[in-house]
């Protein structure tokens, strides 16, 4: 071999080596072990006797079309750039008339969430009206989260066989939601009416990872996904709320009255829409922005652990226990549905490979002190129930405080044998992942299960 | 011989495990052995190892260590940890199985097969 043709081959390989690194599926070291491969091919190929620039030729080629190698990684590697993937049906098809065929469908979807929130009124259910109030109290989250699940069919082209189940699952809502006879005051109405969003919430999810559901780095998508687009709804909320704010002050400064076209068109019409916009952006956006929800776990993990630590030494301090009442328990709820969140942001952003850090063990913290926690909880909630018997609430948050103590001891154990390098990262991922499946049957038990259990009271 | 893409995908994780359980290696020489080993049967794309490899890191079945040889350029080498080899031992059987069905089907050979059985009072 000449210096000549070494040059060349250098140059040849450095120029691949851009080509790759344009790549923002292939991180630098997974770059440098492809070079070391075609190197090694390389090599092989010249000791057999072919010229460099041959070799060369044949090595890159051996390695496969950059395109599906880069698909590849972006599937194991799905926490690098989940939001940019194009793992929509078939993969190749014809991204470009889908492209621009893109907004115009996302726009037909939101109109059509926003305009089937106003059907039920041609035929007299108007929700301003108190008497029906409780329709879309009921129906809320289907309509809601029902053009969302289209809108993600439709996105991922997804089988027919998916579209059955998604359809079914939703008239199965729409049956627990609307058959039962509940009254508007009841415990359980108001029980059907946050669980039955989150049940479809994760129906919407089957929808997401388009039919492939039962892939652990699918759901984490979805679990990224989640986050991001709570995030870019609550923004669409700010600025619809700027939005309301002018409507109604202009045009009361020029002696109109705005506020019942506000209340009855712009809010709600603006609220479904906004569901349908928000996931089209999360899709959309081009690493515009960086991801926010693992970005906030970050910030607020560290706050998060030692306003718990606090709160658990000032209950032992002043050895209280928890307060038996009801809006405490709640809020206690809320907050370790918040630490379970920020966990598994946390996860969905972490390199699976790199190893344990401080933050994990600031994590592990994390965990235990909600574990205490969610015990001090359940054993306020026994207390209740032995006291005042199972109502529909007491049952309900009895089940969400067992589901969460399940989710965070094992959660706790295995972060535990991760931190002290025993277990793999994906052990975690799996698990949280495989979870996502309690959480439905939990949320699905309470719609269809505690009104006849509870005789609709 | 072309081998079709699903059973080479198929196969492709016992592969690895099994060459990985005999001591650490690099992608390449996990690629040539494979080769060597199927008499050329096997033909993988090169590049799409290496996802492979680093799911399996993921999951834990393998350990990677870049390392530097006295001369020589950084190399990541992959080593099969315990659960690494508890799957391969899981693999194994599950492949035996598949293996001795397909055997037990050629072997009996389209004369000696069986006829089925009427569908009552059929045991076993």
């Amino acid at each position: 071999m000449t210096v000549d043709s070494n040059n060349d081959l250098e140059k040849q390989i450095a120029e691949w080596r851009a080509y790759m690194r344009r790549r923002r599926e292939l991180h630098q070291p997974d770059a440098e072990e492809l070079e070391d491969h075609l190197r090694d091919r390389i090599a092989e190929l010249t000791a057999a006797g072919l010229h460099s620039d041959e070799a060369f030729l044949i090595a890159v080629k051996r390695m496969g079309s950059l395109d599906e190698l880069s698909r590849e990684f972006a599937r194991e590697h799905s926490e690098r750039l989940w939001k940019q993937l194009v793992l929509t049906g078939d993969g190749d098809g014809t991204p470009t008339s889908r492209t621009r065929r893109e907004l115009p469908t996302m726009i037909a979807f939101a109109v059509g969430a926003a305009v089937a929130f106003k059907v039920p009124v041609l035929f007299g259910v108007d929700f301003t009206d108190d008497n029906n109030g409780g329709f879309y109290l009921r129906n809320f989250g289907l309509f809601a989260l029902a053009p969302l699940a289209a809108y993600f069919a439709w996105r991922r082209r997804v089988s027919t066989g998916v579209i059955g189940v998604l359809v079914a699952l939703f008239a199965l809502g729409a049956v627990a939601a609307n058959a039962y006879p509940m009254a508007m005051d009841t415990q359980t109405i108001v029980l059907t009416m946050i669980h039955l969003p989150i049940a479809l919430w994760l129906v919407v999810g089957v929808a997401y990872t388009g039919g492939e559901w039962r892939s652990d780095r699918r759901r984490m998508d979805f679990i990224r996904f989640t986050g991001e687009w709570f995030i870019y709804f609550v923004l669409i909320a700010l600025g619809g709320g700027v939005l309301t704010a002018f409507t109604v002050g202009t045009f009361s400064a020029i002696g109109l009255n705005a506020e019942t076209f506000v209340g009855q068109w712009l809010v709600p019409c603006g609220a479904m829409a906004g569901v349908v916009v928000a996931a089209w952006l999360v899709e959309a956006k081009q690493s515009v922005v960086e991801n926010m929800a693992p970005v906030l776990t970050r910030v607020f993990t560290p706050l998060f652990t030692v306003t718990l630590l606090v709160l658990l030494g000032a209950i032992i301090w002043t050895s209280n226990g928890i307060d038996v009442e009801r809006d405490v328990l709640i809020i206690f709820d809320l907050l370790l549905v918040v630490v379970l969140g920020l966990l598994l942001y946390a996860i969905s952003a972490r390199d699976p490979a790199a190893k344990p850090g401080v933050f994990d063990k600031l994590q592990l913290a994390l965990v235990v002190t909600a574990l205490v926690i969610d015990v001090l909880v359940l054993a306020a909630i026994t207390g209740r129930i032995t006291e005042f018997g199972f109502t529909a609430n007491k049952t309900a948050a009895l089940g969400e405080n067992l589901v969460l103590l399940a989710n965070l001891s094992w959660s706790a154990w295995l972060f535990l044998g991760f931190v002290r390098g025993r277990l793999p990262f994906g052990k975690m991922e799996h698990w949280q992942t495989r979870y996502l499946v309690v959480y439905a049957a939990w949320a699905w038990i309470v719609v269809l299960a505690f009104p006849p259990l509870f005789d609709f009271a | 011989m072309h081998i079709t893409k699903d059973l080479v995908a198929a196969s492709a994780t016992p592969l690895v495990l099994g060459i990985l359980a005999e001591g650490e290696s690099y992608g390449y020489a996990i690629l040539k052995q494979v080769n060597e080993l199927s008499g050329g049967h096997l033909e993988w794309t090169d590049g799409l190892l290496y996802p492979l490899l680093h799911r399996l890191e993921r999951l834990g079945h393998v350990e990677a260590t870049w390392q530097t040889p006295a001369e020589g350029r950084r190399r990541k080498y992959y080593r099969i940890t315990d659960q690494g080899l508890k799957e391969l031992a899981e693999q194994r059987r599950q492949w035996a199985a598949v293996v001795d069905t397909l055997r037990g089907v050629w072997n009996a050979g389209a004369s000696l097969r069986p006829i089925p059985a009427p569908a009552w009072g059929v045991t076993g």
